[in-house]
């Protein structure tokens, strides 16, 4: 088994920010059949082990590769890019982030207004595309650029989670 | 009940060859087991015709006894008839004092933090009792298929935590059964169903049982069951239901004291009449007295229902968040099946119904539909069926976590991964020259340590002593097909591998199931070294059949004509050595010859992984034509 593939070589894509979801997930189902543990449940222990590395080998890279974030990263990661666990960023950028950790708060305070909660995702979501649009064009000019870009779209994920935990909880879940 | 059919065309199965594998549905209050006769699955009943074996099994001075006849001693022999053991699984001391009203026996601790139940005839594990419901389910199939089983699967609730799926493995080891797979009780519904209908789409399984429910969520495409998300509640069933009657009762009735172990029992199932009366009839008339506690009266399906409005509630919430949990929308649902008996209660479909916005199936018999799927794979999986396309895909139902500085718990596999997943987390030192280190692996989805689940305590020991804060202790969290956790260590700076020991924080040390085999090796007849050869020459007979097919199959498009030689030879070396009467050596041949055979697999599955890829570039350049 070559584990020295990448994810994208795994499922032959092309390695590209933009993936086909439709094609990657009817070759993620072609390749379960042939490696998933349950075809050797007849077979020695080391078919069984290999099974077990493959099939989680081929977990891992389908959903690297179905999520925006964990993609973008990866393939930064291909171009030699460790990310940094503290970054710097641009101020105004932070004092956008602060501004809507803020209005998120209010939401939670207040009423728990349903309606702000979603216009407010609505709203993040808008913003995460368009970053993932910048970032789809910075991959092909700056890598620098582009890793600074994921880091604006860890950002913005974080608060899209603190935003989802809130909805549960104002519905109750 | 309906009958599943599989046609295998084409297929001439030589009955000398075909392996006896069976489908365990371990339920709470019933067990089951089903196996694939003549392309059909089944049920197996016992000599006297029953399918369902009460999950009860009770403890006297001369002798231990499973089912019905246990069942009908329940309230008499209370403290010695274990009812609902599957609620026990997994589970700690602490755990059960909550159920304290609710189970009557006594119990106390040991090695492992499982808790004991003091009987007549000693103090028993709920991991000893299950395996005595599953030897005499297991026994009733050798009979039926005429021989030992080859294998089983045997059904867990899609909820279950790895401390409860290891109980139920470590049930099956104790009744001396191979198990191929731990399955998902939604999913094995699914697959029953899903061959059924013989559709694509999404299907909801909402599986209330006796002492667990389950919400599963799942996509078929391509012979592919595909675990989208599952949720649910490992403490919610048909038993609660009975348990609200019950306490309706006590109240009606001005009873003040706490309730004796066999007034709870009795109550109980007199509860349970009722609450099947009530699906069938608007009102029951109740006239309940035994031991002080009395009560005449009438319990209406309003009132029934308002009992129990709270627990079917909090069934949709759980659904509503798997929904959630899968990224879909209501309406991408083609099917909704109720499986488990108490899926009967009129209000409980009334609800689905409501919540889903169509009609749910139960057309297959909700108490057998989870074995026969189980017995559906099973057969699959003991290699009787080797063209078949069906496969499981499931996922984690809980996210696995370590315990971090403050009490708190910190992810590393999110619930919904799919399995066989690995997560691997860096730690480090904060001592100098410090070698070992503690962790603490949870289970559950809340932020404290202390509203998760303690699945085990791991001492990695042999870290170099470095400065503080230099070691990098990589732990890699590896979750098998079965959802089952194994936690490795390594220091990376210097790659040394860490020891790890496993504390289990509910379960069974290595010690203690050791034991138990022994000890019941030595009531077993026979003695232990002629089980032992037999399942030694079991083991490598299966690994030679396995290494032969493979290079009828491959071998010549893969490996060189020496290599095959020196295959062959080692494999009939193996089959003179099985010949003889040294266990040991055949063990250690079995070993010998899957390790030499493991090149051969690594290729098998990288030409397996290409023709997979190039089977689908050719279908794309057929498209364009």
């Amino acid at each position: 088994m070559d584990f020295n593939k990448n994810y994208f070589e795994i499922f032959g894509l092309p390695v590209d920010y933009a993936v086909d979801q439709e094609l990657l997930g009817d070759r993620f189902l072609d390749l379960q059949k042939q490696v998933h543990p349950d075809r050797f449940a007849a077979g020695t222990d080391q078919e069984k082990r290999l099974a077990v590395q493959w099939a989680t080998l081929v977990n891992t890279a389908n959903e690297t590769l179905r999520t925006s974030l964990p993609r973008a990263i990866y393939i930064l990661g291909l171009r030699g890019v460790e990310l940094e666990h503290n970054p710097t960023l641009p101020a105004a950028f932070l004092m956008d982030q602060i501004e809507l950790r803020e209005q998120l708060e209010s939401i939670e305070e207040g009423e728990g207004n349903l309606e702000e909660l979603d216009s407010f995702r609505q709203k993040m979501r808008q913003a995460i595309n368009e970053l993932q649009a910048k970032f789809q064009e910075a991959l092909d000019e700056d890598t620098d650029k582009a890793e600074r870009l994921v880091y604006e779209l860890q950002f913005l994920s974080k608060l899209m989670v603190s935003a989802n935990r809130l909805e549960e909880k104002l519905l109750d879940y | 009940m309906a009958l599943l059919q599989i046609t295998e065309p084409g297929q001439a199965v030589d009955p000398h060859q075909r392996k006896r594998a069976a489908g365990i549905d371990l339920g709470t209050t019933n067990s089951l087991i089903a196996s694939v006769r003549a392309g059909v699955a089944e049920t197996l009943a016992d000599e006297q015709g029953r399918h369902m074996l009460p999950s009860v099994v009770r403890y006297t001075s001369s002798g231990i006894i499973v089912g019905d006849e246990a069942l009908t001693e329940a309230v008499n022999d209370s403290m010695n008839t274990i009812v609902s053991v599957k609620r026990l699984m997994g589970r700690g001391i602490k755990d059960v004092a909550t159920l304290g009203d609710q189970l009557p026996y006594r119990f106390s601790a040991s090695e492992g933090g499982m808790p004991r139940i003091e009987t007549v005839s000693g103090n028993v594990t709920p991991v000893e009792v299950s395996a005595e419901i599953l030897r005499t389910l297991v026994d009733r199939a050798s009979a039926t298929l005429a021989g030992d089983l080859d294998g089983v699967v045997i059904t867990v609730p899609a909820y279950f935590d790895d401390a409860q799926r290891q109980a139920t493995k470590d049930a099956a080891q104790l009744a001396g059964v191979n198990v191929l797979r731990l399955l998902n009780e939604p999913t094995a519904a699914a697959i029953a169903y899903g061959l059924d209908s013989g559709s694509e789409g999404v299907i909801a399984v909402y599986d209330l049982g006796g002492g667990t429910f389950d919400i599963s969520l799942l996509r078929l495409r391509k012979g592919v069951f595909e675990v989208l998300a599952t949720g649910g509640d490992s403490a919610l069933g048909g038993d609660d239901f009975d348990r609200a009657i019950a306490a309706w009762i006590v109240e009606q009735s001005g009873y003040v004291k706490p309730l004796a172990s066999e007034q709870l029992r009795g109550l109980l199932m007199a509860s349970r009449s009722i609450k099947e009366s009530l699906t069938d009839n608007a009102k029951v008339d109740i006239d309940f007295d035994r031991d002080g506690v009395q009560f005449k009266g009438i319990l209406d399906r309003t009132t029934f229902d308002d009992l129990v409005a709270p627990l079917v509630d909090a069934s949709i919430k759980a659904c509503l968040r798997a929904v959630r949990d899968a990224g879909i929308e209501l309406g991408e649902i083609h099917n909704v099946v109720l499986v488990g008996g108490s899926t009967r209660v009129p209000q409980v479909i009334a609800k689905v119904a409501e919540y889903f916005g169509k009609t749910p199936l139960n057309n297959m018999d909700p108490d057998k539909v989870v074995a026969v799927g189980a017995a559906v794979q099973a057969n699959v999986l003991v290699g009787n069926k080797p063209d078949d396309e069906m496969l499981l895909l499931d996922v984690l139902p809980l996210s696995l976590g370590l315990e971090t500085v403050g009490g708190l718990a910190e992810k590393v596999i999110s619930r919904n991964t799919a399995i066989p997943a690995v997560r691997a987390q860096e730690f480090t030192t904060y001592k100098d020259g410090q070698t070992a280190m503690l962790i603490h692996v949870l289970q559950g989805e809340r932020e404290l340590v202390t509203d998760c689940r303690s699945l085990a305590r791991f001492e990695l020991t042999g870290i170099p002593p470095m400065v503080a804060g230099a070691a990098k202790i990589e732990v890699m969290f590896n979750v098998d097909a079965d959802g089952l956790l194994s936690v490795s260590a390594r220091e990376t700076s210097t790659g040394t591998q860490a020891g790890v020991e496993v504390k289990p924080s509910y379960g069974l040390t290595d010690n203690e199931i050791t034991s138990m085999l022994q000890a019941s090796f030595e009531h077993a007849t026979g003695d232990a070294n002629q089980r032992s050869l037999m399942e030694a020459r079991v083991e490598s007979g299966r690994v030679i059949e396995a290494l032969g097919n493979a290079l009828a199959e491959d071998g010549a498009a893969l490996l060189t004509e020496s290599d095959i030689q020196a295959l062959q030879q080692a494999i009939e070396e193996l089959g003179r050595v099985s010949e003889g009467e040294d266990h040991l050596a055949i063990s250690e041949g079995t070993e010998l010859l899957g390790r030499a055979s493991e090149e051969f697999a690594s290729l098998r599955m990288d030409a397996a992984v290409r023709k997979a890829l190039a089977g689908r570039n050719i279908a794309e350049v057929d498209k364009e034509f």
